[in-house]
């Protein structure tokens, strides 16, 4: 049976879709046959940064409504060996996701695959309800300031009362912060919330910290996923983090301010 | 194994108690539709205790003694649900009796008897006054088990109320997060959001937490706003309690 795993955050803008699309390549490159939904329906992004735009024909709600089976839907990654991408439609509502539809597509992808990634849309109604009911991990992706930071913490209430290890008692969800566009001058500075203040307001264990990085735009304007840029630090940050979700023991990096040189400083070189 | 087709137990509930001072038919009416029309959808259908242990004067209250029906019918006719009296007077017992409804003993009056009865216990009695403690102590219980523990951390947006009971917290109370007790709460990490306690006026309720850094904390219906919190305090073990009207609230330290 595959995981489920929601990458959620309840703000918009805050990385969820990169991060879908870094953690979901991360999978499939360590040989772990994974499939990444996108739930923003309405607003379908997960399909530009993963590169795949032009290829999508039939998507998610197609094959909810039985227009389309789900493999006509899935569409197979050029990069990443074992890596498929189940695109939202454009040109739905979120109303178009019902919990026992859904449920039929997961349990039909979850004897194929190994992990389910779910991209969820920002927000707190049915499409974000859907993406997380049915989740065994989230991922909660959170910028370092205030107002993402409190839509984390409603998040995290909703993965508590609203999912479905939570009505049926099960196993509560396992949660993992991500906190991504860390800036560590602008910590210094006190112009952001440090990674433990981040913690302490949350209280779930930190799974990675992703620096802010220009890799991250220029990426997602090429379509493809940031973690595939090993050179990068965010790259790095994120294969970091795919080796934790599976249970390695890696030490965070990048979180301290880069000392520059002396030749930097003398040539103003950031 | 159950070898009947019932279970019999006992159990601890909260009701509406109508504690009258003084009774007069003609004016009762009014007074009490004017006080349910302030919270209508509380006092619907609302089973009610009519108690009369604080009636002024019972051996003349005529109107009562003549027809305690009358004041059934008062209740009922403003969607009241009378279970039955408590603390009736010898005069008025016969009347009380009239109307089928059962009659209830003062609260206290059950827990003082009993151990007065105890020493004095003749063989012959024993076995009546062994049941009457198993019955009470099986009340006992039940009132200390009102409590409502919280292990996972209250997170922005939830709402907690441990209705007729204490609340036990253990993790944090998030920001935008709220936390009722009709008793005291106890939070054993960091209170970030809102604690109301005694939210149904119990003005000896309070609330303890690990970590002050509240939103807002109440002890029944006087509240405090973060910015009035003493910054002393702000992040520190501390109490909040109420005499009169002020919110005192003290660091938690516990006497050696």
């Amino acid at each position: 049976m595959a995981k489920i795993i929601v990458v959620t955050s309840g703000k918009g803008g805050v990385g969820k879709t990169t991060t879908s699309a870094a953690i979901s390549t991360g999978l499939a490159m360590r040989g772990h046959k994974t499939v990444v939904i996108d739930f923003d329906v309405g607003l379908r992004n997960l399909d530009l940064i993963m590169g795949c735009e032009r290829r999508v024909v039939y998507d998610f709600v197609n094959v909810i409504k039985g227009e389309a089976t789900l493999n006509q839907a899935l569409i197979k990654d050029k990069r990443t060996e074992g890596l498929f991408v189940l695109p939202a439609s454009q040109t739905r509502d979120k109303d178009a996701l019902v919990k026992e539809e859904v449920e039929i597509i997961l349990n039909t992808l979850a004897k194929e695959f190994d992990y389910i990634v779910c991209d969820s849309p920002a927000g707190i109604e049915q499409g974000a309800l859907m993406a997380l009911y049915f989740a065994d991990i989230a991922i909660i992706v959170t910028n370092p300031e205030v107002s993402s930071v409190r839509d984390s913490d409603r998040i995290l209430g909703i993965l508590q009362s609203k999912s479905r290890r939570a009505e049926q008692n099960l196993e509560p969800i396992k949660e993992h912060l991500l906190l991504t566009r860390y800036n560590p001058a602008r910590v210094a500075n006190g112009e952001m919330l440090s990674v433990s203040d981040v913690e302490d307001i949350l209280a779930i264990p930190l799974l990675g910290v992703i620096p802010e990085s220009e890799a991250v735009l220029k990426a997602s304007n090429q379509g493809a996923p940031v973690i595939l840029d090993a050179e990068t630090q965010a790259g790095q940050a994120y294969n970091d983090a795919v080796d934790r979700l599976l249970g390695k023991d890696v030490p965070h990096r990048f979180l301290e301010q880069e000392k520059k040189g002396f030749f930097k400083r003398l040539l103003g070189v950031r | 194994m159950i070898d009947v087709s019932f279970q019999l137990k006992g159990s601890a509930l909260t009701v509406v108690v109508l504690a009258l001072v003084e009774y007069n038919p003609d004016t009762l009416a009014a007074e009490l539709k004017e006080k349910i029309d302030q919270a209508p959808q509380f006092f619907t259908n609302s089973p009610v205790l009519i108690s009369l242990d604080k009636l002024e004067n019972p051996e003349k209250c005529s109107a009562l003694i003549e027809s305690a029906a009358q004041l059934v019918q008062i209740c009922r006719s403003l969607d009241l649900q009378p279970l039955g009296f408590s603390g009736v007077p010898e005069p008025l017992l016969t009347a009380v009796q009239a109307t089928g409804l059962a009659i209830l003993p003062k609260p206290s009056e059950r827990a003082l008897k009993i151990p007065k009865e105890i020493p004095k216990a003749t063989e012959a009695s024993v076995e009546r006054v062994v049941e009457t403690i198993v019955e009470t102590v099986v009340e006992e219980r039940l009132v200390q088990r009102l409590s409502k523990v919280i292990t996972r951390p209250v997170r922005s947006g939830q709402q907690i109320y441990a209705e007729g009971a204490d609340l036990i917290v253990l993790a944090q109370v998030s920001e935008g997060a709220e936390v009722l007790a009709d008793g005291h709460i106890h939070i054993y990490g960091s209170l970030r959001g809102r604690a109301l306690a005694g939210v149904k006026g119990d003005e000896s309720a309070r609330i303890f937490c690990q970590q002050l850094e509240a939103e807002l904390v109440s002890v029944a219906g006087n509240f405090v706003l973060q910015d009035a919190l003493p910054t002393n305090l702000f992040k520190k073990p501390a109490q909040i309690s109420l005499s009169g009207e002020k919110v005192n609230i003290e660091a938690l330290v516990v006497d050696k």
